[in-house]
């Protein structure tokens, strides 16, 4: 067993173990810090793989960005130190077997499958690689869906300010 | 043991899909439904970025979607967080059974 494949069980059990925290703690603060962690993993995890711009990404939008907005809605809905209602244990049970049971489906098929390797090239993950070729419009380029996103994240934000503003009253209107 | 390679990471990221799953079925509040739905979305960005890497390293198509995925998450947590503030400013709670105002 080598260095690297030892630090990727550490950075696996990391993932997992903070995000089974995450679904199951029953204070809601706790559960955001859980994931927040869990996702700094999946960043260890991208750089891991050698893929630095990912890393970057995950932790620039997730971390600051999502994990950050969860926290607000949190203070501005709940009473982020009570305790979250307890669950039915027949919805924990069947939860539970529901996911173990897709989960061992999945890795049945998952380990049986042989994956053919192509191990003699290598993945050029470079921040000049992947800027040219999302501004590329041509043969492989990504520029249509670049700009499907732009328009998508307007639409977004025009969405988000119209569903969270207040009405005013007719009186005042 | 085998070094680690494509199974190990499919492996991960398949239980930390069913992990988000499990808290997607049991949880009632609206925002740890959310949480659990970003840790589904992040165990497909690593499937993605798995596969891109170690079957297809010609070409970066995987890394294109976990970009695109990653935004298009940020996009729909702040609508969902619109949502489920505007749904506490109406109904004073954000459990999903309080949730039954569009009930017919």
């Amino acid at each position: 067993m080598e260095f690297k494949d030892i630090f990727f069980y550490l950075i696996a059990l990391y993932i997992l173990g903070t995000a089974l925290m995450a679904v199951n703690t029953r204070k809601i603060f706790r559960a955001s810090i859980w994931l927040l962690f869990s996702l700094i993993g999946v960043a260890a995890l991208y750089f891991w793989l050698n893929l630095e711009f990912l890393a970057a990404v995950q932790v620039a939008v997730y971390v600051g960005g999502i994990v950050v907005l969860i926290i607000f809605s949190i203070f501005l809905t709940q009473k982020s130190g009570n305790q979250m209602a307890k669950t039915e244990t027949t919805q924990t049970v069947f939860s539970a077997l529901a996911s173990l049971l897709g989960l061992a489906f999945l890795s049945l098929v998952l380990f049986q499958h042989s994956f053919g390797s192509d191990q003699n090239q290598e993945l050029n993950a470079s921040i000049e690689n992947i800027g040219a070729q999302m501004l590329n419009p041509g043969e492989g380029g990504f520029l249509l869906p670049f700009e499907a996103v732009s328009m998508l994240l307007l639409a977004a934000l025009v969405g988000s300010i119209v569903i969270a503003m207040k009405v005013k009253n007719k009186e005042n209107a | 043991m085998t070094p680690v390679g494509l199974p190990h990471i499919l492996f991960l990221s398949s239980c930390l899909f069913f992990i988000g799953m499990y808290g997607f079925f049991t949880r009632r509040n609206l925002i740890t439904i959310l949480m659990s739905l970003e840790l589904m979305l992040n165990s497909v960005n690593i499937n993605f970025v798995a596969f891109n890497k170690y079957l297809y390293p010609q070409n970066l198509s995987g890394i294109f979607f976990t970009i695109f995925i990653i935004t298009i998450a940020a996009a729909e947590a702040a609508v969902a967080i619109a949502i489920i503030i505007n749904l506490f400013r109406s109904s004073n709670s954000i459990d999903v059974i309080d949730a039954k105002e569009m009930k017919h």
